[in-house]
């Protein structure tokens, strides 16, 4: 037997009518009279699944439609056409228990309220999601405990910085313990200790509840750190999903080699692409089937202290890829 | 305590805790609500004096009573939920509430409600101010003043709704400002603000029986004073009724039509 999705995606499209208006004056005249519209499809038939439990990377450049495809699939946005559920409900139709299974942290002004303590507005969250007293005591402690919130419970949120305040919007948004989460760019704008902190908090959250988790992030180190699986669109469209180890498979014919020699004197330029060399700490770029090759031809002719061969940076991927898509 | 009474409670607390924040913003509201009637209260004195000592069967003294107790039931049924809307929509504030497993009413309401909390005290006492200066002819009887309290939670829940709804065509349009400009001139000259009803011409008192913004403010405090006969007063609660209905209504389809349109442009 099939074990159930906890999202079940099937040729998922949105598709945006807007209105077309060339700059200046006159066009702005003639468009109180004639408004051309045309049509933009933010997501072109996507489908993919989510096994209960499963931490999935959902990457792609600004306007691929991540986004948007998170809005249908916490029942925000309406989908033009497709099939989709979450936790076997329909998402639109927005029943109230669906949505107290799930959340979507979005940004830094959504779940709390600016001018108090976030205490308060945690109560207030306890209040609309009707959480038993002793479930939402246990909750929020534990929250308090991995967020390491106490300090700053008792401030206004207004007076939080951007790391307090997503730390504080995360917190309220799990009060409730949802089994699906949906993060879009959790960790944006935030330093790297609060990054990694925000990082391991979602890996312990999805250990302990068992929960659902579907993040975009701009940040690669988010996706190595917790997502064995990445789904990556561009333009609407699927472009690949699997394992992240997959994709540095399937979109590089290349590998990085760095060698530490005494000096950058020697010209290596025959060895494969000098991608940098500082310190004699040298960078060259080959073909992922001449790796064995290069590797022993280096180690044959050159003083070489040191060698290491890896694939190339994930965000080089990436970028890699969606040139490709565009070009 | 559970579900709908708890919510209630948590954003009143939430609600008091954000508006004494706002110290300045209150005292502005406050002397907005009191300058206003304040102002047709003089006007309308100095013109029944002029005119004879009384107009529409109103003395000076009438409408001094008139507008002081006008002032404490629009205090009570007034709302801003169309400016609130407004902001909402602009600042994309909205999707958060969507995401909650509660009607977004509730909230509104409770924050309502806490703002009255804190600036009632204030009105009450500026209304014993006024009595003082302006020797108002009050002739209450307990009956009256026993009808008058459903009166006014009648004309609060009336008004909140009509105004909610009206409030929603900030998901359709993004120049709400016009609709919320003729809204309040539409509440200005028929619920009985600008000059009480009887002081109108006939058509317009005509008009304004339809309408359902003579119900949620010249309806109680013409009540209160006793300028309605008994049938009068059961008209009042029939039409207060029908309106709070119609309102439920109303509002029930366009939220739904607001959230499917709001939904398929884009959150």
């Amino acid at each position: 037997m099939e074990i159930a999705s906890a999202i079940r995606v099937r040729d998922l499209r949105k598709t945006y009518v807007v209105s077309e208006r060339e700059p200046g004056l006159r066009a702005a005249l003639a468009s109180l009279v004639r408004r051309p519209k045309s049509e933009v499809r933010a997501v072109d038939g996507i489908s993919f699944d989510l096994a209960p439990g499963e931490i999935v990377g959902f990457l792609g450049p600004n306007g691929a439609g991540k986004t948007t495809t998170l809005k249908m699939l916490s029942g925000l946005l309406h989908p033009t056409s497709g099939e989709l559920s979450v936790v076997s409900y329909v998402p639109w139709k927005r029943d109230k228990a669906f949505l107290r299974q799930i959340t979507l942290v979005m940004g830094q002004r959504n779940q709390l309220v600016w001018d108090i303590p976030a205490a308060d507005s945690f109560e207030l969250n306890r209040a609309i999601y009707r959480i038993p007293p002793a479930d939402y005591r246990r909750t929020l402690d534990e929250l308090v405990a991995l967020l390491e919130l106490e300090p700053l419970l008792a401030k206004p949120v207004r007076n939080l910085s951007l790391g307090e305040r997503m730390k504080c919007e995360i917190a309220a948004s799990l009060l409730h313990r949802p089994g699906v989460v949906f993060l879009d760019e959790p960790t944006i704008g935030l330093d790297v200790t609060m990054q990694r902190r925000i990082r391991t908090f979602i890996a312990d959250y999805n250990g302990r509840n068992g929960a659902t988790v579907l993040l975009t992030s701009h940040y690669m180190a988010d996706v190595e750190a917790l997502c064995k699986r990445v789904i990556v669109i561009h333009q609407g469209k699927l472009l690949f999903d699997g394992e992240l180890a997959g994709l540095v498979k399937k979109f590089t014919a290349h590998k990085t080699i760095v060698v530490q020699l005494k000096d950058c004197a020697a010209d290596l330029r025959a060895y494969g692409e000098v991608v940098s060399c500082e310190d004699g700490r040298l960078t060259l770029r080959v073909p992922k089937t001449e790796t064995a090759r290069v590797t022993q031809r280096l180690l044959a002719d050159l003083p070489v202290i040191d060698l290491t061969v890896a694939d190339p940076p994930i965000e080089e991927v990436i970028e890699r890829v969606f040139a490709r898509e565009t070009a | 305590m559970r579900g709908l009474p708890d919510l209630y409670l948590q954003q009143l607390k939430t609600g008091v805790a954000s508006i004494v924040q706002y110290r300045g913003t209150l005292v502005i509201w406050l002397i907005g609500n009191i300058l206003e009637p304040l102002i047709y209260l003089v006007v309308w004195s100095t013109v029944s004096r002029s005119s004879g000592g009384s107009i529409g069967g109103y003395e000076a003294r009438d409408f001094a009573a008139y507008y002081i107790v006008l002032m404490l039931v629009n205090q009570v049924s007034f709302s801003w939920v169309m400016y609130e809307f407004e902001y909402r929509i602009r600042e994309g504030l909205f999707s958060a509430v969507l995401l909650h497993p509660v009607h977004p009413i509730h909230a509104d309401i409770a924050e309502n409600l806490s703002s009255k909390v804190v600036s009632l005290p204030f009105v009450v006492a500026a209304g014993a101010g006024l009595t003082l200066i302006f020797h108002p002819a009050f002739t209450f009887t307990l009956g009256m003043a026993a009808a008058f309290i459903p009166a006014l939670v009648l004309a609060f829940l009336v008004r909140f709704l009509v105004d909610w709804t009206v409030a929603l065509a900030a998901f359709w349009t993004t120049r709400v400002t016009a609709i919320n400009q003729i809204h309040f001139m539409a509440v200005l000259f028929f619920s009985g603000q600008i000059a009480p009803l009887a002081v109108l011409p006939r058509p317009l008192q005509v008009v304004a029986m339809v309408l359902p913004f003579r119900w949620t403010i010249g309806f109680p405090v013409e009540l209160v004073l006793g300028r309605l006969t008994p049938s009068q007063v059961l008209t009042g609660f029939a039409a207060q009724a029908a309106w709070l209905a119609a309102a439920a209504v109303l509002l029930k389809f366009a939220w739904r039509f607001s959230v499917k349109k709001y939904s398929a442009v884009g959150a």
